[in-house]
């Protein structure tokens, strides 16, 4: 008997009992279209956070920062901490080789910090406030879409300029959302905790993909809306997704020369040279070597420091295990569920063909009666089993795109759910096995019916 | 060499420590082209013979050859192959597969010999034209009355071009009208030479066969051939009322 007529056997079965055929297949439609959308969400949510681990400077980037407290063997040295200056820059630059882009900042962060930026009657407070080089912009993945970044010049000269992002513009002079058009703040003076500064460039707009899909919709919205403008407050959503991004947007960079001078109180001009740092950041040339890397910076800043431990190393290498362990921990949760509704699926599968074999005792036995073997019965159930979870399964996907929708309708915009090929197929080899599993015991037992005894069945 | 060959064939079944011999000892040959019935009253152990015979059960001990094969110790595949290629059934209940219709029910045999769409159409519509059911060979079973299922169910039994048919009571749920036309058909396929053997209790029907096989309490009670007995069919008739 071959396959195909097999096949045509078990579809004309599912057919004859379609309403059944159906609730069967319900169970398995429900597992694959719950598996194909929780792939298709964790899938999202891996898309948003790797897209924000890139926007911070990904993994290539490592942070030293100033240490305050000294280790507990060293306490009784505490006099004696500097901290990250800017010798250790010298020193980087010329005995650690595996590193590069070496830029120095002092940093002021967050939003409860007493950083208060004016314009005419309006302020903002930006989230991360820094004195750096112009080598910044590399480490931190920032791009200048409007005016220039300042130069070793500006730097040099302690000139007062600064560089914005989007968000410090969107607060001091008004959001591109809500006016309808686009500020370019170039040449305008802003204060800076009341010191006049010139604003010479402005960062490109960071968002995530998705946000960024969503606000060209929302722009367009807005210019077939036209009309007075609507009073929108800016804080009520999540502006361009993730927190990184964010961070980006609510950024401002002067030089570092002009933080020493102007914001740190009890410096000069002889003593800038030697004044603590925030952090230093640089970036590794490959990132296969990043442990070398780290070891040799220690290294040298051991020297530099007399073995004072008064730094500290970050990487995002935590932050990347962080987020392949919630995606594993989503994949697996969600992947559960979605395997007991498999199973669930399956169980009914099973069943119907139990109850299916059981009306046909004497089909099977015609059946063998005119020269069907114990493996045709086997593979005429089993095939059955099978047709029925594919079918399931193939319906399955069509109802996971409506369910992705429906669920990517609803979640935050960098987590939009993202369907796979993978996940599909994967989804569809699960129901496909699901159907094997399913119909092995009822196509065992059907065929190991005896002709005379199927025959003879009422 | 006979077409069927019986030797000492016995079959026990064991029912609650009881042992049951359905067939105790038979010995029988069948030819070639012979039409013949067994008879017997019912539990007499003619349906387990049958179905020995038939290639539906094995004997419990005993030899049986068909067509030149030893099959006592044959595989349930190997009886499956015998079943489908070499024997033809036809049954009391005719047995159709309600779902499927007249042709795709006489079409099944082939299905399972692997023969290929064309080939089993072909040769459906001629078995069909056999029984005069060519033209309902789109009808569902339930569509056809008792006499015309019986007909599909003979077309089947025939579209492998068996060497024996068996008919199980192939008249017991006919009217007797009907039941004659099949008799009548039977005799038919006797004539262009195939192999019947008919089971039955009803000994009108066994008469219409020129050889009887009488089956009592799983021992053959009488084997009689009106042929090589010499007797002409009216005189075994007169003998038997």
């Amino acid at each position: 008997m071959n396959l195909l007529n097999v096949i045509a056997t078990g579809l004309r079965e599912i057919w004859a009992h379609k309403f059944r055929s159906l609730l069967t297949m319900l169970g398995i439609i429900l597992g694959v279209s719950s598996l194909v959308a929780m792939s298709a969400m964790v899938k999202g949510m891996e898309l948003g956070l790797k897209e924000a681990l890139a926007a911070m400077g990904g993994l290539e980037k490592i942070r030293v920062e100033s240490q305050i407290e000294l280790p507990m063997h060293q306490r009784h040295l505490q006099d004696r901490v500097k901290g990250v200056t800017m010798p250790d820059v010298a020193a980087l630059k010329n005995s650690a080789p595996l590193v590069h882009t070496i830029t120095p900042s002092v940093e002021i962060w967050g939003r409860g910090s007493r950083t208060v930026l004016g314009y005419k009657d309006k302020t903002a407070r930006p989230f991360s406030f820094s004195g750096t080089w112009p080598s910044a912009l590399d480490i931190n993945e920032h791009v200048i879409e409007h005016g220039r970044m300042f130069n070793e010049v500006d730097d040099e000269m302690a000139r007062a300029v600064c560089v914005i992002g989007t968000g410090i513009r969107d607060q001091l002079f008004g959001d591109p959302d809500i006016t309808g058009e686009e500020i370019i703040p170039i040449g305008e003076t802003i204060t800076i905790n009341r010191q006049p500064f010139t604003i010479i460039g402005m960062f490109q707009h960071y968002e995530s993909e998705e946000a960024r899909k969503e606000r060209l919709a929302r722009m367009e919205a807005l210019k077939q809306r036209g009309g007075p403008q609507r009073d929108d407050n800016p804080w009520s959503r999540a502006k361009g997704g993730h927190f990184a991004f964010r961070l980006k947007n609510n950024t401002v960079y002067i030089p570092l020369n002009t933080m020493l001078l102007n914001f740190q109180s009890g410096t000069n001009a002889v003593s800038a040279a030697n004044a603590r740092l925030s952090s230093l950041q640089m970036k590794v040339s490959d990132i296969d070597y990043l442990e070398k890397a780290l070891q040799q910076v220690r290294n040298v800043m051991m020297m530099t420091h007399q073995g004072l431990e008064d730094f500290a190393f970050r990487t995002d290498e935590d932050w990347a295990t962080e987020i392949n362990r919630t995606i594993s921990d989503a994949r697996m949760s969600g992947g559960i569920i979605a395997a007991i509704s498999l199973i669930v699926g399956g169980i009914g599968i099973a069943n119907i063909m139990l109850a299916s074999i059981s009306e046909r005792v004497r089909e099977i036995g015609i059946r063998k009666s005119i020269g069907a073997t114990t493996g045709d019965i086997f593979v005429q159930i089993l095939v059955e089993s099978m047709v029925l979870a594919m079918l399931g399964g193939l319906l399955g996907l069509g109802t996971s795109y409506g369910l992705t929708q429906l669920i990517g309708h609803y979640a935050p915009s960098d987590n939009a759910p993202v369907i796979t090929f993978a996940a599909m197929f994967f989804a569809f080899a699960a129901s496909v096995a699901v159907g094997v599993v399913a119909g092995m015991w009822p196509a065992m037992k059907a065929s190991k019916l005896h002709p005379i005894q199927a025959l003879k069945y009422d | 060499m006979a077409l069927v060959e019986l030797r000492d064939i016995y079959k026990i079944y064991h029912l609650g420590g009881e042992e049951i011999r359905a067939l105790d000892g038979v010995s029988l040959d069948i030819a070639e082209g012979e039409f013949c019935s067994i008879i017997g009253p019912s539990g007499s152990g003619k349906s387990t013979l049958m179905h020995i015979l038939g290639c539906l059960d094995s004997p419990t001990s005993g030899t049986l050859k068909l067509d030149g094969l030893e099959i006592q110790n044959a595989t349930s595949r190997q009886l499956a192959g015998i079943r489908n290629q070499k024997i033809g059934f036809v049954f009391q209940f005719f047995n159709l597969l309600p779902k499927l219709n007249v042709l795709q029910n006489v079409e099944l045999p082939m299905v399972y010999s692997g023969l290929n769409a064309r080939q089993r159409r072909e040769h459906a519509m001629e078995a069909l034209r056999q029984v005069e059911l060519e033209t309902r060979s789109k009808h569902r079973p339930s569509q056809l009355s008792g006499g015309q299922q019986q007909r599909v169910a003979i077309a089947r039994a025939l579209v492998n071009n068996p060497r024996i048919i068996f008919a199980d009571e192939p008249t017991g749920n006919l009217d007797s009208h009907t039941g004659e036309l099949i008799l009548d058909m039977f005799r038919r396929f006797h004539r262009e030479g195939r192999t019947i053997i008919l089971v039955t209790h009803d000994p009108e029907i066994a008469a219409v066969t020129p050889r009887k096989i009488e089956i009592r309490d799983g021992k053959i009670a009488q084997n009689l051939d009106r042929t090589l007995a010499g007797l002409d069919r009216e005189i075994a008739l007169a003998s038997h009322t």
